[in-house]
């Protein structure tokens, strides 16, 4: 079974169980392996990936369901909201161990593109599904504000 | 900047491969202390031409100009890397942006974690404390080496150079050269025995937020963990575990699983019955459909609540005494005022993001290694005597850990010793696999930190005073049995009871005895280790006291820290910087606890809300932190706020219990953690030091549940004696 989408840009056409879930789609058959595996079940958002622009978490995404849909992976990631939030993460020196911040920069990526000035409730509200258990959560507020204080003309 | 040269194990990430290649092409392992382990690790990315300086084990220097740092530390979020570049490119004079960290093979000769002996490996809070001279010297000593070389080159004397972000200056003639362009007469220069180091006062990156090395990768989905590995021919294997600690396979029926697509193999081993296969999601899927039938005969079948209740019985029956200063017993009969309390708290899973993972090459004379690995030498000892293989055929390979808390770093090695035989079973015929754990491996998966009783009383004199302290702890050890089971003296865990002890007040009398249980659930140490549960008790418990004494819970503490200054700054400092004596509004409520964990003197002062459903909010965290000479502020900053998030999570939510012996969390839904909408402002205040650095990764969790309870109690007047809060229905 194959399955045809649109992968950061490009055209593709994956050979795999069409229940597979997307994270495992895209990081072995793929060999995409920035997105994360977490817990499984949509609870922790290490695996946040867009799906037509919207933050989805692609552990509980089966293959089948991004058929002729557009998904971007952290590796996909173009957008002047996207570079912007990468940046701040950088100079706000936001990861710890790393291995959620994939997800926690998707989130926060698919929130400014939809909401240029978050207030903290947006913030909550969009990042509340991402765990970071060493707990960066102070660091990605301060740079989502700036990412957004940077994209403002 | 790329912290990991074994992009190789990776291909298909170009960019990567490409800087790391650039970096192997112009390194050629050459130091004199060079071993032959450290060539096989190199030649992972095929070095083969190019000058390098490799004046000892932990730095080398390419003509390039690069400054590679070698880490004897894992990094798993607490910039250990970022820490010991920092170190070395100190006393080197080294360009920072030059500078990049690759990971140490498993050599306790060379990499010994000093404060741990002969082991390599890192826990403790003890990467900066133990490296601190030894990585100051390293860089002093390549330092003086390229001085002697420039001096050579230019005939000039040594005393007439000066070195400035990795470049050697001669000003009288207006000649220099960069560390690359000196790397080959640098080689040939005599190792100095003695170096003069630099004095603190010129230090230009210590005491400095230097840029994490990681950050970069960690923020494009570049950095590389294990679950990232991928080998030609690798296969993919989960493990089918007993639901009871302590149950054995009786049988199994791997039919169902074995026709999945995808699976190729299934196999038992001493802990469970794995199924390997082509990709996770067909291990996974065959996992699903394997049947096996469990020998229960030896497991452990009690629940928590019955554990609970025989620690609470146990903390009436004598115990053995860990301190005892004076007649505590007496002075608390003898005293105006008494106070009792105890305190109950959970088992906890760690629940590093990236669930456990290694992947294992195994064949009948070697085993290779790829994991977040944080006891690089028992790993290997514990690999090798799972494959039949001596310590030196087994080779590890460290990657970035995506957390741990302390869960890596395990006496048994037993996700490791699960791969390797897993591997073994497969065949150990070279074909790569990689061991992943589910998230429900993870909380079902045990090496919990202990549950714990603890039961307080103490005395008050006529004048107010602390006259008697007893204190009585009852729980599981987490040595005993380990390699480590030599920290237990006298039939204490020191473990066990740090923190509590090692009680800093000024207190006349004092008793702290240990009742130390055996349970079937495996345990571990958790991020503070002992402190985790002891600071909790002795510092809510401190405030009731202060209370019942009709004193303010800082000036109380602060009167019997006369002897412990550092301890006493730290409170002082917090309490400054919270307003402490300002009043707050109805509703809120501010508490303060403090800590010694591990050298490091931490104080947080919490402030609290309380919802008109009663739901309780901590609004803000002021932590102030004496770790000696602060290496790096933004880092040390970093570690207090995820220490703080992390110890809020676990008394508001975190609890593995056990009905019948049965796990009864799953995931992050039944073990619930701290999210972003819960997370306090926080503010970390520095104390400026000269004393010689203490860690920072774990102490900043000790005194945040404890300074927590407080300010509920101020808001409230409810006090928290059992953990978490959400089990005692106050959160």
């Amino acid at each position: 079974m194959s399955t045809s989408f649109t992968l950061n840009g490009k055209s593709t056409t994956l050979d795999a169980d069409p229940n597979m879930p997307l994270l495992w789609a895209v990081r072995e058959v793929a060999g995409l392996p920035g997105t994360k595996f977490g817990c499984g079940m949509a609870l922790c958002g290490a695996c946040t990936v867009h799906l037509d622009g919207k933050a989805i978490r692609s552990c509980v995404t089966p293959l089948s369901t991004v058929a002729g849909r557009k998904v971007t992976t952290i590796e996909g990631l173009a957008s002047s909201p996207a570079k912007a939030v990468q940046a701040a993460w950088v100079k706000l020196q936001v990861p710890q161990c790393g291995y959620c911040q994939s997800g926690q920069i998707m989130s926060a990526t698919a929130l400014l593109e939809t909401n240029p000035a978050p207030s903290d409730e947006d913030i909550d509200s969009a990042m509340s599904g991402n765990i970071c258990r060493c707990a960066t959560y102070s660091r990605i507020r301060a740079a989502i504000h700036a990412a957004a204080d940077s994209i403002k003309v | 900047m790329t912290t990991n040269t074994l992009a190789a194990t990776r291909p298909t990430r170009r960019d990567f491969l490409k800087s790391a290649g650039t970096v192997g092409a112009m390194a050629l392992t050459i130091g004199f202390e060079w071993s032959s382990g450290r060539r096989a690790l190199a030649g992972a990315v095929a070095p083969s031409a190019g000058a390098a300086f490799a004046p000892n084990a932990f730095l080398r220097i390419g003509s390039d100009n690069s400054v590679t740092v070698i880490a004897k530390h894992v990094e798993m979020g607490q910039g250990a890397y970022t820490g010991i570049a920092t170190i070395v490119a100190e006393e080197l004079d080294a360009d920072w942006a030059h500078v990049r960290v690759e990971s140490a093979p498993a050599d306790a000769k060379r990499y010994a974690n000093l404060a741990f002996g002969t082991i390599q490996g890192t826990g403790g809070s003890s990467a900066m404390a133990n490296s601190w001279m030894q990585l100051r010297e390293a860089g002093g000593k390549a330092r003086a080496m390229l001085l002697a070389a420039a001096a050579k080159e230019w005939k000039v004397p040594v005393a007439d150079l000066t070195v400035e972000q990795g470049v050697v200056h001669h000003t009288a003639s207006n000649r220099q050269a960069s560390f690359g362009a000196l790397v080959k007469t640098a080689t040939t220069m005599p190792v100095p025995d003695h170096v003069q180091l630099k004095d603190p006062k010129d230090f230009k990156l210590i005491g400095h937020p230097a840029p994490r090395v990681d950050a970069a990768a960690k923020s494009d989905g570049t950095a590389q963990f294990t679950i990232d590995v991928v080998l030609p021919g690798m296969l993919v294997a989960l493990l089918k575990r007993p639901p009871l600690f302590g149950a054995t396979v009786k049988s199994f029926d791997a039919a169902a699983a074995s026709a999945v697509p995808g699976v190729v193999k299934v196999v038992q081993v001493p802990r469970g019955v794995a199924v390997v296969a082509k990709s996770f999601w067909a291990a996974k899927q065959g996992r699903d459909v394997l049947t096996v039938e469990w020998d229960d005969s030896k497991a452990e079948k009690r629940g928590s609540a019955a554990l609970m209740d025989e620690y609470r019985r146990l903390a009436d029956q004598p115990a053995v005494s860990a301190r005892k200063d004076g007649d505590a017993a007496q002075a608390i009969k003898d005293a105006k005022r008494k106070v009792s309390a105890s305190y109950e708290f959970p088992y906890l899973a760690h629940a590093p993001m990236e669930p456990l993972d290694a992947v294992v090459k195994l064949s009948a004379s070697s085993c290779e290694i790829w994991a977040g690995d944080q006891f690089q030498t028992i790993d290997q000892a514990n690999a090798a005597h799972t494959a039949g293989l001596d310590p030196q055929q087994v080779s590890i390979h460290t990657l970035y850990a995506g957390g741990s808390f302390g869960r890596r770093a395990n006496p048994g090695s037993d996700y490791i010793v699960e791969a390797v035989s897993i591997a073994k079973a497969y065949g150990a015929d070279g074909t790569p696999i990689k061991f992943q754990w589910t998230r429900e491996d993870d909380i079902h998966g045990g090496l919990y930190r202990p549950m714990y009783f603890h039961k307080l009383e103490a005395g008050l004199n006529a004048a107010g005073e602390l006259s008697g302290w007893r204190h009585v702890i009852v729980g599981q050890s987490i040595v005993a049995g380990t390699p480590f089971a030599g920290l237990i003296k006298d039939g204490i865990d020191g473990t066990s009871v740090e923190g509590a002890a090692n009680v800093a007040y000024a207190i006349p009398n004092i008793a702290v005895d240990l009742s130390t249980t055996t349970t079937g659930v495996p345990v571990l140490w958790w991020r503070v280790v002992g402190s985790s549960h002891t600071t909790y008790a002795v510092e809510a418990f401190i405030d009731e006291v202060a209370h019942a004494a009709g004193q303010d819970g800082f000036s109380f503490r602060r009167k019997l820290l006369d002897q412990h200054p550092r301890m006493k700054a730290v409170l002082e400092l917090a309490a400054e910087k919270a307003g402490w004596s300002t009043p707050l509004p109805p509703g809120k409520g501010r508490g303060i606890a403090v800590a010694e964990a591990f050298k490091t003197f931490v104080a947080q002062v919490a402030e609290v809300s309380v919802g008109k459903d009663g739901q309780i909010k901590v609004d803000r965290v002021v932590c102030a932190v004496d770790c000696g000479t602060p290496i790096n502020p933004d880092i040390i900053a970093a570690q207090m706020e995820g220490g703080i998030g992390f110890g809020l999570g676990a008394v508001q939510y975190g609890a593995i219990t056990l009905k019948d012996g049965r796990v009864e969390q799953d995931n992050f839904n039944g073990y619930r953690v701290l999210r972003m909408n819960e997370m306090p402002k926080v503010e970390v205040h520095i104390v400026p030091s000269t004393e010689a650095p203490t860690g920072v990764g774990e102490p900043g969790v000790a005194p945040l549940g404890p300074a927590v309870a407080n300010a509920i109690f101020a808001a409230t007047g409810k006090r928290n004696y059992v953990l978490p809060f959400s089990r005692a229905g106050a959160a």
